[in-house]
């Protein structure tokens, strides 16, 4: 039994290997694309619309509205960022109900990428709203001892990002996994549901960590607006 | 190991990749037709809130107009009012005229219609007692008047002098008709001898007489030739005296033409008496 689809490995060659977890991560992206690319297709400007199109708003709309109820005042800059982020893990825990679909997400190495994605990004928001000394200036806030504990609370986060993630994803992949082998029957379809809903849960929760660390970053002259999600 | 660096490679570049295509094919379309259709509600919105702002001064020049129609309305009004009161006083007073001036007239036409009364009944009673007169002395001829009379016609033929009775001796002498001697009786032949004599006196000549008798000749003798007329008669004072009253009659009406308008009836009784 597998414990990530990382290890089924289709080719390989040295260090460069293409395995299940890339397979089926760019066959999530190519859901994505093609759906977009045929649906933003014919896009009407009018008042009557596609009900297609009228999705694609719809969640396009609600994730901006998402990301400024987190606090960041230009949502739309932040949007590809973090809308992409959830629209792809969504995606991922969606395509489970897929048989022999394994989401991307059950692999600690797409966790910590995406994970060190975030941990870049939040930076480099940070740096491009109040400018690279500001940005740094927030470490030694409110007092140079705070520096090696901010550091750590940075890198700390992204881990739990990343394990927190692979943790739920790998959880009900496995949980489906070992039920099939005791009760191959109705119980699976229970927990493929929950685990339906806790990867729906989980691209929230990342997705909206993210932007509440895009917002401490970019937020960085209110040092008590900064918080750290427990989850 | 769970973590294979490879694959957090290339996870990470496939996200990369993912973020851009889904800018490229998802965000970008769709937020421009968001843009697209929010701009087109606001131009639709703005043009509604010209349209409404339009319409609510159109209303409002409606409404002052509409209130301006009104004081024009009510003005025209009062000032028709004011108009037909005018009129209907000239027309009253018109009518008062009209009625005042016929009133006049129809006064003056009664006054004129009693007058011509007075006139009628004036002329009527005159010629009553005239021909009352000519009747009682046509009763009353007699021979003795008649003698009388003849007398009376030979000494006025006596009378005659000067120029007259030149001319009438001429003219008896020249005429070769007879002198006719008209009378309202018949002349006795003593009478006509009597005539025919005086004649005979006056121009010392024989002339040739015819003697008719004439009822119109109220109790008279005339003598006419070749036009010339010399006569006595009754009829002769009754004219004199018709003329004379007619004339007293006529005086007095010019004398009061505008005294009797307002005393008809006693001008009337008066008349009567």
């Amino acid at each position: 039994m597998r414990l990530s689809p990382d290890e089924l490995i289709f080719w390989q060659f040295g260090f460069f290997k293409i395995n299940a977890t890339i397979v089926f991560t760019w066959a999530t992206m190519l859901l994505l694309i093609v759906a977009s690319k045929l649906i933003t297709r014919k896009l009407s400007t009018d008042l009557h619309r596609t009900r297609w199109q009228n999705l694609l708003e719809i969640i396009v709309c609600g994730i901006e509205k998402q990301i400024a109820d987190v606090g960041l005042s230009h949502p739309l800059k932040y949007l590809s960022f973090l809308g992409t982020l959830f629209l792809f893990l969504a995606t991922a825990s969606l395509c489970t109900i897929f048989p022999g679909y394994e989401p991307p997400t059950g692999s600690l190495s797409t966790t910590v990428a995406l994970a060190l994605c975030v941990f870049v990004a939040v930076p480099m928001f940070g740096i491009e709203a109040h400018g690279l000394g500001d940005y740094l200036k927030s470490y030694i806030e409110p007092t140079v001892i705070m520096l090696p504990f901010n550091i750590i609370s940075e890198l700390s986060r992204t881990l739990a990002l990343a394990v927190r993630l692979f943790g739920n994803m790998m959880s009900g992949a496995m949980i489906i996994a070992i039920l099939l082998t005791i009760t191959p029957l109705i119980f699976p379809i229970f927990m493929t549901a929950l685990g339906l809903l806790t990867g729906m849960v989980q691209a929230y929760i990342f997705t909206i960590l993210a932007a509440v660390y895009i917002a401490a970053a970019t937020r960085i002259r209110q040092p008590n607006s900064k918080s750290d999600g427990a989850l | 190991m769970l973590i294979d660096w490879f694959t957090v490679l290339a996870q990470a570049i496939n996200f990369l990749i993912l973020v851009w295509l889904m800018k490229r094919f998802l965000y970008r379309p769709i937020l421009h037709a968001i843009d697209e259709r929010e701009k087109k509600i606001a131009a639709e919105l703005a043009d509604a809130d010209a349209k409404k702002a339009e319409a609510r001064k159109e209303r409002n020049d409606f409404e002052r107009k509409n209130a301006e129609f009104d004081q024009q309305k009510s003005e025209l009004f009062s000032q028709a009012t004011e108009d037909a009161k005018a009129e209907r006083q000239r027309l009253i007073e018109q009518a008062r005229q009209a009625a005042d001036s016929y009133t006049t007239k129809r006064q003056e036409s009664l006054r004129i219609d009693a007058r011509n009364l007075d006139k009628a009944f004036i002329q009527r009673t005159q010629q009553e007692v005239f021909s009352i007169a000519r009747k009682a002395l046509i009763d009353l001829a007699g021979v003795s008047l008649e003698e009388r009379m003849c007398e009376t016609f030979t000494d006025r033929l006596r009378g005659i002098d000067g120029m007259a009775k030149a001319r009438l001796t001429e003219t008896l002498r020249s005429s070769s008709d007879p002198a006719i001697v008209r009378s309202a009786f018949q002349l006795s032949e003593s009478q006509r001898q009597k005539i025919q004599q005086t004649f005979s006196e006056i121009i010392a000549k024989e002339i040739l007489v015819r003697f008719e008798t004439a009822p119109d000749v109220i109790c008279g003798i005339e003598l006419t030739i070749n036009g010339q007329k010399i006569a006595w008669s009754l009829a002769d004072y009754l004219s004199s005296l018709e003329e004379n009253v007619d004339q007293i009659l006529n005086n007095k009406q010019m004398i009061t033409p505008g005294a009797e308008s307002n005393s008809k009836d006693t001008h009337l009784a008066e008349s009567h008496s």
